[in-house]
């Protein structure tokens, strides 16, 4: 029973927690990492791209619900979901237009792209605390949990409660899905195959009759879609500020790093990765030891290993042990 | 020569800007632009030796910044006997045993070859080291942070001069940049970048949450100060019969005096680092640099130690800076950790860097005053604009609230724009380096 109550404390407090985190950071670390592979440059403006996307999702929302649209137990902010991501695609589109193909017409150097991406990131921060101020927005609705702690005592009969909120459960389903279309995309259509021979070598693949044009629209297409999904999955399930969508840059990039920048797969296994640490390491172990250790052994202190407060520290520290001994990341990113 | 003219119209015109807020709105608000503006020059003169002068991606200002402000309480503050008695010794021990750990592991980890012994003897050195440390280090800590919590509730500083600060802010940060120089600079390119802009949110992490260090989120106020206090000014018959035969009102004239105290400080500062890193760019050392930053292939072929060069280069810049943050906690005369974002210490040197010319250190010193003084200006013009804009709209209209509560974010937005025009018509900035 002990061992019961270990593992759902467990789940409770960092499993489900971590897999959720772990999805959302994925979404982003995906975005990240198809603008390295194919524009060839890290942009710092996705963390506020993910704010846009997330900020006409919440309009919409207030819309919907001004209106008296619902979606049942779900919250009305995935039927505004689309709205969202498609006035991001509006947006980088013509970021795009106006800001990075001069660039690339140039052949400007990579770094380059980088600090003009810091001026868009400056840009569309500024846009979106323009839009709907600097403060904390909910917007969440439908029902809270698809199990409560309390329900879940009641039913399985132990001490610990697992609690499952809707948002975490959203999350993780449509992670899956958007991982999956994903992949589908860029394994099996003319277009994803494209993509990839792009990132893969550039030259090549120009000289094989891509239309450059084309693969870097879709890209970006691809990447507001990504950015507004995860944005809104991350403010469902936490809140959103445009404040903390500029600090989830740097976890995101993390993510995207751990794994190698350029490698899809590696954005996924580093999201989790990042998530993973952070929450094992600040977790305070001792409930989960007190089940699982006889009295005499029981530990007197929380065993925590870092503050909570380390929390985005923690990131940064896994991200910098893996570049030590492996300098393009956890799947041999590429370095441009 | 007509180079020459135009740099010094470019000052010229600054200068005005300074002056005219002056005469416009207020003497004390156009000295606080001034000192601000200094101190940002003297930053961005530091970005600039490591972008301009050797091409180092570096995205972690702010956690420079952050230490030499660190120096400005560890200098400064008069320490406190009770929490040394406390827990002192536990502190410093625990930091020695951790920095001993690691030394040991580094040690080990060298000198046994690859395989899975090397793996176990790590993750035993650095487990065993890690709870070793926290149980030293955390009684330590616990017995210093209870001593009178609300008032100290930290081991204090050593009670010296602030200004002997500064130089130290810039050993603290330089010593830091050396040990991240020594494991980051290997990188390439954007993971570079990464790595500093992680390495900074860390230092700020610790700055946050270690209170025996600094109180961290309680802040230390009350830094003593180089410059005398208004108060004392008021007091003294002598300023204000000077004063007063001038037309000045004492009150007015003491804060004026003690504002213009600091900019003769920070000026002397600024000027100083000017020359040296005027006489650097001209030297050998200079061309050198440069070199490695145009092509670094072709200098590591003519037996240049890129790597070496890099990490001097990459100590320089980040000493500067961290004097320049410990100039600024002497100025505020507190130390904020929290006030540190990236937004601001980072991201906004760079507009700075940028703007003003990379590679060139007049440009940097420009751009260190025009964007400060934009940053500080372009909030109450956004208001100014937004009033024009929303006049004629009806009285407590919610679109008209919305849009005069939202001028205060045209800041960011602004930069950014002047960010992208600049890199866009002129990618060299005002003050193009060579």
């Amino acid at each position: 029973m002990d061992f019961l109550n270990a593992i759902v404390a467990l789940s409770n407090f960092v499993l489900v927690p971590a897999v959720t985190y772990g999805s959302q950071l994925a979404l982003g670390a995906l975005g990240v990492t198809l603008i390295y592979g194919i524009l060839r440059f890290s942009n710092f403006a996705h963390g506020d791209t993910m704010a846009f996307g997330t900020m006409v999702t919440i309009l919409v929302t207030w819309g919907l619900q001004a209106a008296g649209v619902g979606f049942g137990p779900l919250p009305t902010a995935l039927l505004a979901l689309p709205f969202g991501i498609v006035a991001c695609m509006a947006l980088v589109l013509v970021t795009d237009r106006m800001v990075y193909r001069f660039y690339r017409e140039q052949k400007a150097k990579p770094v380059i792209f980088v600090i003009v991406s810091i001026g868009v990131m400056f840009i569309m921060n500024g846009l979106v605390r323009f839009i709907i101020g600097p403060g904390d927005q909910r917007f969440a609705d439908g029902e809270r949990f698809i199990i409560s702690a309390r329900d879940f005592k009641e039913l399985t009969g132990l001490r610990e409660g697992l609690a499952l909120k809707t948002t975490q459960g959203i999350t993780v389903v449509t992670a899956v899905i958007v991982v999956a279309l994903l992949f589908w995309f860029l394994n099996r259509t003319r277009t994803g195959k494209s993509m990839r021979a792009y990132s893969d070598n550039e030259d090549l693949a120009l000289l094989s009759g891509i239309n450059p044009d084309r693969v870097v629209m879709v890209t970006w297409l691809i990447v507001a879609a990504l950015a507004t999904v995860a944005g809104t999955l991350y403010g469902l399930d936490k809140s959103f500020k445009p404040f903390t969508y500029f600090q989830l840059l740097l976890p995101v990039f993390a993510a995207a790093i751990v794994g190698g920048l350029g490698s899809p797969l590696g954005a996924i296994a580093g999201g989790y990765v990042i998530a993973f640490s952070e929450v094992m390491i600040t977790y305070a172990w001792k409930k989960v030891l007190t089940y699982l250790t006889p009295e005499a052994l029981e530990p007197d202190g929380l065993v925590q290993l870092l503050s909570t407060n380390y929390k985005f520290a923690v990131s940064f520290v896994i991200l910098l042990i893996v570049l030590l001994f492996r300098p393009t990341g956890l799947f041999r990113g590429k370095a441009v | 020569m007509s180079e020459m003219v135009k740099n010094t119209g470019l000052f010229v015109l600054v200068a005005v800007l300074i002056l005219g807020t002056g005469f416009v709105q207020s003497w004390n608000t156009a000295l606080l632009i001034l000192n601000m503006g200094l101190i940002s020059a003297v930053m961005s003169l530091g970005l600039n030796l490591q972008w301009g002068f050797a091409g180092l991606f570096n995205v972690g200002v702010m956690g420079f910044v952050a230490l030499g402000g660190l120096a400005g309480v560890l200098v400064g503050m008069p320490p406190v006997p009770e929490a040394w008695a406390a827990g002192g010794v536990g502190v410093i021990a625990g930091l020695v045993l951790g920095a001993a750990v690691i030394v040991v592991a580094a040690v080990v980890f060298n000198r046994m070859g690859r395989g899975p012994m090397r793996v176990l003897a790590m993750l035993v050195i650095l487990v065993g080291g890690f709870f070793a440390f926290r149980a030293v280090f955390d009684a330590g800590v616990e017995a210093v942070e209870d001593v009178n919590p609300a008032a100290t509730g930290y081991l204090g500083g050593l009670g010296l001069p602030i200004v002997l600060a500064w130089p130290v802010g810039g050993i603290l940060a330089a010593g830091a940049a050396w040990l991240i120089g020594k494991t980051a600079l290997g990188l390439r390119s954007d993971y570079l970048a990464i790595a500093t802009l992680g390495i900074a949110e860390i230092i700020l992490a610790v700055l946050k949450n270690e209170d025996w260090l600094a109180r961290g989120v309680k802040n230390v106020n009350g830094l003593p100060r180089p410059v005398p206090y208004e108060v004392d000014l008021q007091n003294d018959p002598g300023f204000v019969e000077q004063v007063s035969a001038l037309g000045l009102d004492p009150v007015t004239a003491s804060s004026l005096t003690v504002k213009l105290g600091y900019a003769g400080l920070f000026a002397v500062v600024l000027v100083l680092i000017l020359t040296l890193a005027q006489l650097a760019l001209n030297s050998p050392w200079g061309r050198m640099m440069r070199a490695i930053r145009d092509n670094e292939t072709a200098a590591r072929a003519m037996g240049k130690d890129v790597t070496r060069r890099h990490l001097q280069v990459f100590i320089l810049g980040s000493a500067v800076c961290g004097i320049a943050g410990a100039m600024m906690t002497t100025l505020d005369g507190q130390f904020i950790p929290t006030a540190y974002q990236p937004l601001r210490f980072t991201f906004l040197i760079w507009v700075m860097v940028i703007v003003g010319g990379s590679g060139n250190n007049f440009g940097a010193v420009l751009g260190g005053f025009l964007i400060w003084f934009l940053w500080v200006q372009v909030e109450p013009m956004g208001h100014w604009v937004m009033q024009i804009v929303t006049a004629p709209m009806a009285d407590g209209s919610a679109l008209k609230e919305h849009l005069l509560g939202s001028a205060a974010h045209m800041r960011l937005l602004t930069m950014g724009v002047i960010l992208l025009l600049v890199l866009r018509f002129s990618p060299r900035g005002l003050i193009p380096g060579r």
